[in-house]
C-alpha cells in the first residue's frame, strides 16, 4: 500500500503574528510547527502501513523551512518526504496549493492520500476536497475512524448527530479529524533518521504545474486589508458570597440573554 | 465567463427543513442582489429539497433550484458539487453563499475546483463596497479581521459562519425550478453505507444561541448533567474544553476551540474553564461571555463580560433554579 500524507507547516497559534506589506504572514517572526491536525494524518498513515505494509511519503508545499515539518514526520516514522518549493508559489490560495499537491501526486504512487481536517492558519478546510476534485478521486472527509481494505476504504464521517459510514474505492482522498488516533512521539532513532534522510525538493517545473496557475499570479482570493480585532475587555468580576446565581441571572436579564 | 449580478445560496436542510444558517444567507443574498441589481436565488439538493422553498423564499431568495435525486443522500458531497458546478457554469451567478459547515465546505471546495471559483472562508460579514462583494473574516486566532474579495471574472464563493448574520422575513414563497441531475461515474464517489445516530453526540454548537461549556473543573462525565440542566433551562446546548473531551467526559463534537468548533452564540457560559488561547479562539466572538471559575487568576476573567469567582458545583444548580424561577415569574 502506498500512502501519501500531506502536511503543512503553520505558525504556532500561541505566538504573536505579524502581516507583511503584502498582507501575508511574516513567517520570520514566529515559531513554526506541523499543523496539529496533520499529526493525526501522519499517525493514521503509519498505522495503515503497520497493518498493510507499504511506504509512507510525507508531502508538503511551502518554503524551504517546511523541511522542518517534514523532518518531524520522518522522526515519527515516515520513510520518505517531498517538498514542493518554488518562488512562484508565494501567495497561493487554496486552489493553487491544491494544484501543486495534485501535480506532486502525479510523480508519486498512491493508494491513499491523507490530509488533516483543516490547517490552523488558513483554516479553510478546502485543500483536501479540491485535490480530490482535481484528480477525480473519491473523498472521505472528516474521518473519525478509517478501515483500509485491499481495494477500498471505509470511514466514519462525523456529523452533529453521530456519524455516517462512508466507503469508497481506492485510490481515495481522506481527511481526518482530531480524535481518530493519538499521534506518537518521535523516537530517538526517528530523530536521528530525520537528520540523515534527504528531502526531495521539487520546483514547479518538475511537477508539471505552470507558474501562472499558482502563487500570486493564479490566486483568485485577494486580501484587501485588515484591522486588529477590538480586544474583548474584562468585565465585572465578582467573588461568590452565596448570591452568585442571582448576580448572573440579573446580568442575563440586563444583557437580554434571558 | 461573464457573470450576472445574481447571488445564490447553497441551502443545507434536514429533510426539507432548512438550517437556520440557510435563512441567514437567504436574507443576505437578497440584500446583496438588491445592491448590485441582480436577483437572489438558492440551490437545494436531496429528498425534501423542494419543501424548503417556503422558508427560503420568505427569508429572501426568489428562486429555488432543486434536485431531489436519491443519489444525493446515498452518496457523499461529490455529486452535489458536480451538479452545482454545472448549474453555475450555465447560469453564471456572481456570488454563491455557503454556510461554513462541514458538508457545505466540502461542496464549495469541490465545486470551486471545477468552475475555478475563488473561495473566501470563515466570513462573519459580507458587504458590497464600490461594486465589489467583500467578505470579512477573523484570522490569526481572531487577533485581526481580514477583508477580501475575488480577483477576475470568476464566481465568488463565500463560506459564512452560522449566527453571524441576521435572518429577516423579506420575501414570499420561492419559485421552484427543477434541474437535471447529471451525476457522473458512480465508481468515483464515496458512498454512504450507514447513518448512525449516537445518543449524546447531538451537538449543533455552531447554530446554538446559548452554550453552557464545561472544562476540567467539571471533574467527571456525570457532572456534565449539571451543565445540561442549565443549558436546557436556557434553551441551549452543552460545549466543552479540550481538557474535558480528552478526559473522555464528553464527545469531541462538543469541543470548542482551535481544534474543535468555532462558535458564536448570544450567550456562552464557561464553567471550570481556564480560558487558554486555544479555547478562546473558538468562543471569543460570542456576544456575551459569563465565566465561573474558582481561581481568581484564571485568564478567562480577562475577557469575560461577567466573571464569578466561585465553585461551579455550588453555583450552577442554583443558577438553573434561578432561571427556572424567573421564567415562571
Ligand atoms: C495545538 C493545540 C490545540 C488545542 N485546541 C484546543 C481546543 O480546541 N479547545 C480547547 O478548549 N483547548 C485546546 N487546547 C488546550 C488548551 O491549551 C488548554 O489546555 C485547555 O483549553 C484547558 O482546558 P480547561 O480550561 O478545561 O482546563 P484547565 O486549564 O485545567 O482549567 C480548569 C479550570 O477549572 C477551574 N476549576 C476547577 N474546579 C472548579 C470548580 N469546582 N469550580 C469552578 N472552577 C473550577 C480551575 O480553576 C481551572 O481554571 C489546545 C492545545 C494545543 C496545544
Ligand atoms: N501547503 C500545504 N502543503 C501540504 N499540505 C497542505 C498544505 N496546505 C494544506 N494542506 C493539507 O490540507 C489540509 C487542509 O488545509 P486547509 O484547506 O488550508 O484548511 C491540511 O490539514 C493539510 O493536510
Amino acid at each position: 500500500m502506498n500512502i501519501v500524507v500531506c502536511l503543512k507547516q503553520v505558525p504556532d497559534t500561541t505566538a504573536e503574528k505579524k502581516l507583511n506589506a503584502e498582507f501575508r504572514l511574516d513567517r520570520t517572526s514566529v515559531e513554526n510547527i506541523v499543523n496539529p491536525f496533520d499529526e493525526y494524518a501522519v499517525e493514521e498513515a503509519l498505522k495503515i502501513k503497520e497493518q498493510k505494509g507499504g511506504t509512507v511519503t510525507a508531502l508538503s508545499v511551502g518554503p524551504e523551512s517546511a523541511k522542518e515539518a517534514l523532518r518531524k514526520a520522518i522522526a515519527m516514522g515516515v520513510e520518505k518526504a517531498m517538498l514542493v518549493s518554488d518562488a512562484n508559489l508565494a501567495g497561493s490560495d487554496s486552489l493553487g496549493t491544491a494544484k501543486a499537491i495534485a501535480g506532486a501526486l502525479s510523480k508519486l504512487q498512491y493508494d491513499i492520500v491523507l490530509f488533516g481536517m483543516t490547517s490552523t492558519d488558513a483554516a479553510s478546510a478546502q485543500v483536501a476536497g479540491k485535490v480530490a476534485a482535481l484528480l477525480n478521486l473519491p473523498l472521505l472527509s472528516y474521518a473519525s475512524k478509517l478501515e483500509v481494505g485491499d481495494d477500498s476504504a471505509t470511514s466514519s464521517r462525523q456529523t452533529d448527530k453521530g456519524y455516517d459510514v462512508i466507503s469508497a474505492k481506492l485510490p481515495a482522498v481522506v481527511s481526518v479529524v482530531k480524535g481518530i488516533n493519538e499521534p506518537r512521539y518521535p523516537s530517538l532513532k526517528g530523530i536521528m533518521q530525520a537528520k540523515r534522510t534527504p528531502i526531495d525538493v521539487l520546483p514547479l517545473s518538475d511537477i508539471g504545474v505552470d507558474a501562472s496557475e499558482v502563487g500570486k499570479a493564479g490566486a483568485k482570493e485577494k486580501v484587501l486589508g485588515f484591522v486588529p480585532t477590538k480586544a474583548r475587555q474584562a468585565g465585572k468580576v465578582v467573588k461568590d458570597d452565596g448570591a452568585a446565581a442571582v448576580v448572573i441571572a440579573d446580568f442575563l436579564v440586563a444583557s437580554k440573554c434571558m | 465567463m461573464s457573470a450576472t449580478n445574481d447571488i445564490w445560496v447553497f441551502v443545507e436542510h434536514e429533510k426539507g427543513e432548512p438550517k437556520k444558517v440557510s435563512l441567514e444567507l437567504a436574507t443576505k443574498a437578497r440584500e446583496l442582489a438588491d445592491a448590485l441589481g441582480g436577483s437572489a436565488a438558492a440551490v437545494a439538493f436531496g429528498p425534501g429539497a423542494a419543501a424548503t422553498a417556503k422558508k427560503i423564499g420568505l427569508y429572501g431568495a426568489g428562486t429555488l433550484f432543486v434536485s431531489e435525486d436519491e443519489k444525493f443522500s446515498s452518496y457523499s458531497v461529490t455529486p452535489q458539487a458536480q451538479v452545482l458546478a454545472d448549474l453555475i457554469a450555465e447560469k453564471k451567478p456572481r456570488v454563491v453563499l455557503f454556510p461554513a459547515t462541514p458538508v457545505a465546505k466540502d461542496v464549495a471546495a469541490q465545486a470551486s475546483a471545477k468552475v475555478g471559483a475563488g473561495v473566501l472562508t470563515n466570513a462573519i460579514a459580507v458587504d458590497v463596497k464600490d461594486g465589489a462583494v467583500i467578505s470579512t473574516a477573523p484570522a490569526f486566532g481572531g487577533s485581526i479581521e481580514v477583508t477580501s474579495t475575488v480577483n477576475g471574472d470568476v464566481p465568488q464563493f463565500v463560506l459564512v459562519r452560522p449566527n453571524a448574520l441576521l435572518p429577516q422575513q423579506v420575501g414570499s414563497d420561492a419559485q421552484v425550478v427543477s434541474i437535471g441531475t447529471a451525476i457522473k461515474d458512480d465508481s468515483l464517489l464515496a458512498k454512504v453505507v450507514d447513518t448512525i445516530v449516537e445518543a449524546g453526540s447531538d451537538a449543533p454548537l455552531e447554530e446554538a444561541a446559548v452554550i453552557v461549556a464545561g472544562g476540567r473543573g467539571v471533574g467527571g462525565p456525570e457532572n456534565f448533567k449539571l451543565l445540561e440542566a442549565l443549558a436546557k433551562e436556557l434553551g441551549g446546548v452543552v460545549g466543552a474544553s479540550r481538557a474535558a473531551v480528552d478526559a473522555g467526559w464528553i464527545s469531541y463534537p462538543h469541543q470548542v476551540g482551535q481544534t474543535g468548533k468555532t462558535v458564536k452564540p448570544t450567550l456562552y457560559i464557561a464553567c471550570g474553564i481556564s480560558g487558554a488561547i486555544q479555547h478562546k479562539v473558538g468562543m471569543q466572538t460570542s456576544k456575551v461571555i459569563v465565566a465561573i471559575n474558582k481561581n481568581a487568576d484564571s485568564p478567562i476573567f480577562e475577557f469575560a463580560d461577567l466573571g464569578i469567582v466561585g465553585d461551579i458545583f455550588d453555583i450552577v444548580p442554583k443558577l438553573t433554579e434561578e432561571v427556572k424561577k424567573r421564567k415562571q415569574a
